[in-house]
């Protein structure tokens, strides 16, 4: 059986490729530091964490950075540098689950409707206009508030506002794709549809879902915490960022480093991943233009 | 052209139809009890099934719906169980604060990004490039409701320079109401004070908002400046002799502003977004604060009223940016 692979779909990450991609630019090499970092707090805060992050001590409550607390403590008297650091894996969690939804679902349903056509696609294409018709937090918002706060809840609905991008991007390119020669030879030599599919479409579609999925990291981070921030996603005591602004709030006036910190941590972690996926689409493929987060 | 607009017209009444319909079955399985919420916690059994037969809750999913849309067809979008005003009513005394915030904000963003994207790709890979697509990614990172409270902490609080939320201070009596935006009326009206206190209060929220469309139209710029500035055309107008200035704006600048044309779109969605968290947090009297409480207290008819408005303002931006689009660039008009 014929297989083909187009160039770069194979690429696998060599040390040699990231000190390229390191020394492009300088933006790269602050967007993967800055990722590495939230990356190894994500996987090792609970080793790395100075206190529990939800350990309430009531006679230390908003007390002002020190060196017992470098962040200083919140309302409740907790570390709010430790929940700083407990809020990484918690973003990097989320931001996961959301996007291998969405790309699950978005290329499972491009794919149908590039290899299908007719009214199937009609369908399918019309109702990705429709969830992109809409502005992407106003909707999630709505579902959010319509199934009941959670960050659960949150997740399914930033994965309904994004599955439509990946439905595109993934039509887009089994309609260019199911034209070429190894797809077509695929054919003629007797693959049935689910064989292309599997073994030829999918290994040259992934790599550009990757690229827009890198892009998108930073902004699924950054609307979980604002749907939290709303009251819509993580619950207190979770040391979810948004869902800690939140409380933060009513202090903001005398206690400045409650606020500071998480929207610190946040900014930062969005800020690393919207740099590296910018720096990656720009590296990979450079006439992939435009974004799709924020909208 | 005219089946390309006819088409985009088909497409937009479709849209909002489908927003009708995700946002009237969305709202309806919330888990909030509207007939609680306008009888009151203390109401009896007789009294929840009285209010439900009076506002047809009591009806099936679908008569409900028929019933809603043959209301929207006479631009009745019920009753607000919250404020137990009209919807039409409500949306329209909030609706001038929201155009006046992001007006602001779209002008700001729009002029600073461009300016961010012209500079970056004129002097490209140089500390100037870095730097302005460093200020472009950072701007679309920022979370707005922590810029806020920073902006809130530093402006109010510590300097006191400009006040922390509403749109106008306590004491002050609104312009005479013509367009309701109230920069506009009080200038129209003569009452310069009332002008610059409604300024002061658009400075934070609008500082707030256009960070992330900088950012927006400053990549946008800065991509299609670079697309252009590689043309021959602009090799051309170079090797000629022209001044570098001349190349810019006759040659260049004019073309690589077609694509902005069209980030306006994506502003829009943006700042629909963006405003939604920034009034709830600068306290401003508008739609996406309308919007966050409507939600927030199960308000079925007030959350559909502001959904389909920001709905409908956004697809009628885009299709708007499509047709600046066509008569902008007539190769999309004669093909």
């Amino acid at each position: 059986m014929i297989e083909a692979t187009l160039p770069g779909a194979r690429r696998r990450p060599r040390l040699a490729s990231v000190r390229r991609f390191v020394g492009t630019s300088w933006l790269n090499l602050i967007g993967v530091t800055i990722v590495g970092l939230v990356v190894f707090v994500a996987i090792f805060g609970p080793w790395i964490t100075p206190k529990s992050p939800t350990n309430i001590d009531l006679l230390q409550r908003l007390q002002p950075p020190s060196l017992h607390h470098l962040f200083g403590t919140d309302d409740f008297g907790r570390d709010i540098f430790s929940r700083v650091l407990a809020g990484a894996r918690i973003s990097l969690e989320v931001a996961a689950v959301i996007l291998l939804s969405s790309v699950a679902v978005g290329t499972l349903l491009g794919i149908v409707s590039a290899m299908v056509g007719g009214l199937v696609d009609e369908i399918i294409m019309r109702t990705t206009d429709l969830f992109l018709a809409f502005p992407a937090l106003i909707l999630a918002a709505a579902i959010a508030a319509t199934l009941g706060p959670s960050l659960t809840h949150t997740m399914l609905a930033l994965s309904t506002v994004y599955w439509p991008w990946y439905a595109r991007l993934a039509r887009g390119q089994v309609l260019s794709l199911r034209e070429r020669e190894f797809v077509l030879a695929a054919r003629v030599s007797g693959a049935s549809t689910s064989r292309i599919v599997f073994r030829h479409l999918l290994r040259n579609v992934f790599p550009l879902l990757i690229i827009q999925a890198s892009l998108d990291v930073g902004y699924a981070i950054l609307f979980t915490s604002s749907l939290s921030f709303l009251g819509l996603g993580a619950q207190p005591p979770a040391p979810e960022w948004g869902a800690m602004m939140t409380d933060a709030r009513a202090f903001l006036r005398d206690y400045w480093w409650y606020p500071t910190f998480p929207g610190l941590a946040l900014a930062f972690t969005v800020l690393g991943f919207n740099l590296l996926g910018d720096g990656l689409r720009d590296w990979l493929d450079p006439r992939l233009r435009g974004s799709l987060g924020g909208v | 052209m005219g089946r390309l607009i006819l088409r985009r017209l088909v497409f937009m009444v479709f849209v909002l139809w489908g927003v009708t319909l995700i946002t009237f079955f969305l709202a309806r399985v919330a888990p909030g009890d509207p007939a609680r919420l306008i009888a009151g916690p203390h109401a009896n059994a007789a009294a929840l099934a009285n209010i439900r037969r009076i506002y047809g809750l009591d009806k099936p999913l679908t008569t409900q719906y028929v019933r809603y849309m043959t209301d929207l067809a006479h631009g009745n979008l019920g009753q607000s169980f919250v404020t137990r005003r009209s919807v039409v009513t409500d949306l329209a005394d909030y609706f001038p604060g929201t155009v006046e915030l992001a007006v602001s904000a779209l002008l700001v963003g729009s002029i600073l990004g461009l300016l961010v994207g012209v500079a970056s790709a004129m002097r490209r890979n140089s500390a100037v490039d870095v730097g302005g697509r460093f200020l472009a990614i950072a701007g679309l990172s920022m979370p707005a409701f922590w810029l806020a409270m920073l902006f809130q902490l530093l402006f109010y609080s510590r300097l006191g320079w400009f006040p922390f939320g509403g749109r106008l201070a306590t004491g002050v009596v609104a312009p005479p109401h013509v367009t309701g935006l109230y920069t506009v009326d009080s200038l129209l009206a003569g009452q310069w004070s009332t002008f610059v206190d409604a300024v002061r209060h658009l400075v934070l929220p609008v500082a707030t908002l256009s960070l992330a469309e900088i950012g927006l139209m400053a990549r946008i710029v800065r991509t299609s400046m670079l697309e252009v500035l590689g043309e021959d055309y602009v090799r051309t107008a170079r090797a000629k002799g022209l001044s570098g200035s001349r190349v810019l704006f006759r040659h260049s600048l004019r073309n690589a502003l077609l694509p902005a044309v069209t980030v306006l779109g994506l502003e829009v969605g943006l700042l629909a977004g963006g405003v939604f968290l920034v009034e709830t947090i600068f306290a401003w009297p508008g739609l996406g604060r309308y919007a966050y409480d409507a939600i927030r207290a199960s308000d079925y008819n007030a959350t559909m009223g502001v959904t389909l408005l920001i709905a409908l303002v956004y697809v009628g931006m885009n299709l708007l940016v499509d047709l600046v689009y066509l008569f902008l660039d007539p190769r999309i008009r004669y093909t």
